[in-house]
């Protein structure tokens, strides 16, 4: 995977975002190449899901583009949009798992709406999804309002995970998991990135996941990017926000 | 850009390369699988090392091509191997599992046993809200007033101008075909005496109810149905808050006490509507209308015809709030129970109706 010449996968400039008359993001720029982990933190109300609606295009923006794999989202035709967003995959903070369908059918619905691929196929993929999540074929029976909130976690990566994406959004993936499991997304979702070249984008507010997943980190402040670097070089940075994640870091290490 | 997966057979050797994921897949995938069908290909030696990627989507195909088991030299980097193995170790049990139909008697018998739980929780809310009637009256000071406030002027006031506007129209509609054929018998005056008892014993009412049904009954399933979904049913009780006091009893009351208003704003709005209609058809002046309604429409009629608001307001807030917790955590719940409500709520309407006219058949008919 030389790369070079790819366009980045997610390319922000100048993005103002507005909401009623509030801006959340003002001139805001932010560019990520293929295979690069970012962390997007920055504190409650910043701005960080907005953002990744952005990026998916559920929001217009005020001013400034977004491109997504070198193409502009918002430009393009409804087939070229649609071919667009199934190489990305979102995880939704609550899940959003479709409550009216079960467990199996959920992380089959994007499979399914390819309309190539045949049942075994997508019984085969689908299966192997919930084992990577360490779901059992069983719990695919299971209506989303039967899950715990980790299992809704879990699927929701399963689902997010069907079709394979180039590129992974996200949000407060660890949130609602115990240790071990927050422990064990983070090396999976390593080592899909280890084989795959995954591009991630995620919001955590987990200095543990931050630490040990991501190899950029974004800081979201002040309605714009107030840094971007590899993980180490924010971390040495001294931004206030940050000061809070270096010690829940060293408090965990302790 | 990368290139296409794509498959070179020679010599008892199967040579892949390209990427050889879902998405560079699909445009090649027939070409592909009538290429990977040839039975053969299982037993040859498989070169994969040329491959750019392989993601599990096509490591499913590859595996089913090899018919579930590896094939016999395979020469594969360690990455592409292990997508490999995690796709030979998952089961291939269907985890749907197939759901049964029922058969006709398993159908009477669910429908059956659904019918009397129903009935079990209507009985249940009507003995709830006695026993909290009888608590609010030894403690009034816990009277939800702001709640029945709030669904009255929900359910009642804003319900004026579409109450207002059907029941004008159905005024108009009526009359104008009733003048159509009094006309032709020559009994033109008796329209008073037909708009008068029809609109005031049995339209309005029932007109009103269909309405109410629709607009606030749906709104009360949808709103204690969502409030079940989002649990804000069970916060109110963990705090310690009455249920059935602060949600449901307010929706009761203020609908029952709202619909009679309802009925008569509707009936008089249809009335004004027969007599402008009157006046244009048959010359009938107003002011002779409304001195005949009084004497062809005994006040008997208007006592039977607000009762019967009363009732049907309770019997659609009543249905409405039972099927509001009915609501289980899904949209699809959401919406059968919203539908059956307004349904359910109908139907009991017009049946409850029904009970009032054979009960009430020797009131207010007026002796010619």
């Amino acid at each position: 995977m030389s790369g070079d010449a790819k366009p980045a996968v997610v390319e922000m400039s100048g993005l103002s975002t507005r909401i009623g008359d509030r801006y959340v993001h003002r001139n805001l720029d932010l560019r990520v190449e293929r295979g690069q982990i970012v962390g997007l933190v920055g504190g409650s109300g910043s701005g960080k899901t907005t953002l990744l609606r952005q990026i998916l295009g559920l929001i217009q923006p005020a001013a400034g583009t977004v491109r997504l794999f070198g193409q502009d989202l918002g430009g393009a035709g409804a087939v070229a949009q649609s071919a667009m967003l199934r190489r990305l995959g979102m995880l939704f903070q609550g899940g959003a798992l479709f409550s009216a369908l079960p467990v199996f059918d959920n992380i089959a619905f994007p499979l399914r709406e390819i309309r190539r691929l045949d049942e075994d196929w997508i019984r085969r993929l689908v299966n192997l999804k919930l084992a990577l999540v360490e779901l059992e074929t069983a719990h695919g029976r299971l209506m989303p309002a039967e899950l715990s909130g980790g299992m809704v976690k879990r699927v929701a990566l399963a689902r997010a995970l069907a079709l394979e994406p180039e590129l992974l959004l996200l949000d407060e993936p660890t949130a609602g998991l115990d240790p071990d499991r927050s422990r064990s997304f983070v090396k999976l979702l390593g080592q899909l990135q280890g084989e795959l070249g995954l591009t991630v984008i995620m919001v955590t507010h987990d200095p543990e996941t931050l630490a040990g997943l991501a190899t950029h980190i974004a800081v979201l402040a002040e309605q714009h990017i107030v840094m971007f670097g590899t993980a180490a070089e924010v971390m040495a940075g001294d931004h206030p926000f940050l000061a809070g994640f270096r010690d829940g870091d060293k408090s965990r290490l302790l | 850009m990368t290139a296409p997966p794509s498959l070179q057979v020679g010599s008892g050797k199967v040579v892949l390369t390209g990427e050889w994921t879902l998405a560079a897949l699909l445009p090649e995938l027939q070409k592909l699988q009538v290429q990977l069908a040839a039975n053969e290909l299982a037993d040859m030696s498989w070169d994969l090392t040329a491959i750019e990627l392989l993601d599990s989507a096509a490591a499913v195909l590859l595996w089913r091509a090899w018919h579930e088991r590896w094939p016999a030299e395979l020469n594969v980097s360690a990455t592409c191997r292990r997508t490999l193995e995690r796709v030979a170790a998952v089961p291939v049990a269907d985890g749907t599992g197939k759901p049964t139909l029922p058969g006709p008697v398993e159908r009477i018998g669910y429908f059956v046993i659904g019918a009397v739980d129903n009935a079990r929780g209507l009985v249940t809310m009507y003995g709830q809200m006695l026993l909290d009637l009888w608590y609010l009256l030894r403690h009034p000071s816990e009277m939800p007033w702001k709640e029945i406030g709030a669904n009255i002027y929900k359910a009642g006031a804003l319900a004026l101008p579409v109450t207002g506007l059907v029941g004008f129209l159905i005024g108009v509609t009526l009359s104008y075909l009733s003048a159509l054929q009094l006309r032709s018998v020559g009994a033109d005056l008796f329209i008073v005496n037909i708009l008068g008892i029809s609109i005031i014993r049995e339209i309005g009412p029932v007109l009103v109810a269909v309405l109410v049904a629709g607009r606030s009954g749906s709104a009360m399933t949808a709103q204690i149905g969502v409030m079940r979904v989002t649990e804000e049913i069970d916060a109110l009780s963990a705090m310690g808050v009455s249920r059935s006091i602060r949600v449901i009893l307010p929706k009761l009351l203020a609908l029952t006490v709202v619909m009679p208003l309802l009925v008569l704003w509707a009936s008089g709005i249809a009335l004004i509507g027969g007599m402008l209609s009157a006046l244009l058809q048959l010359d009938i002046s107003l002011a002779y209308f409304v001195e005949n309604l009084q004497r062809a429409v005994p006040v008997a009629n208007l006592v039977i015809g607000l009762s019967k608001g009363l009732v049907f307001g309770f019997i659609i807030a009543w249905v409405a709030c039972h099927f509001g917790l009915r609501v289980k955590p899904n949209t699809e719940s959401l919406s059968a129970n919203t539908t059956t409500s307004v349904v359910t709520a109908i139907t009991l309407v017009i049946l409850a109706d029904a009970v009032f006219a054979i009960n009430t058949r020797n009131m207010g008919i007026p002796q010619l």
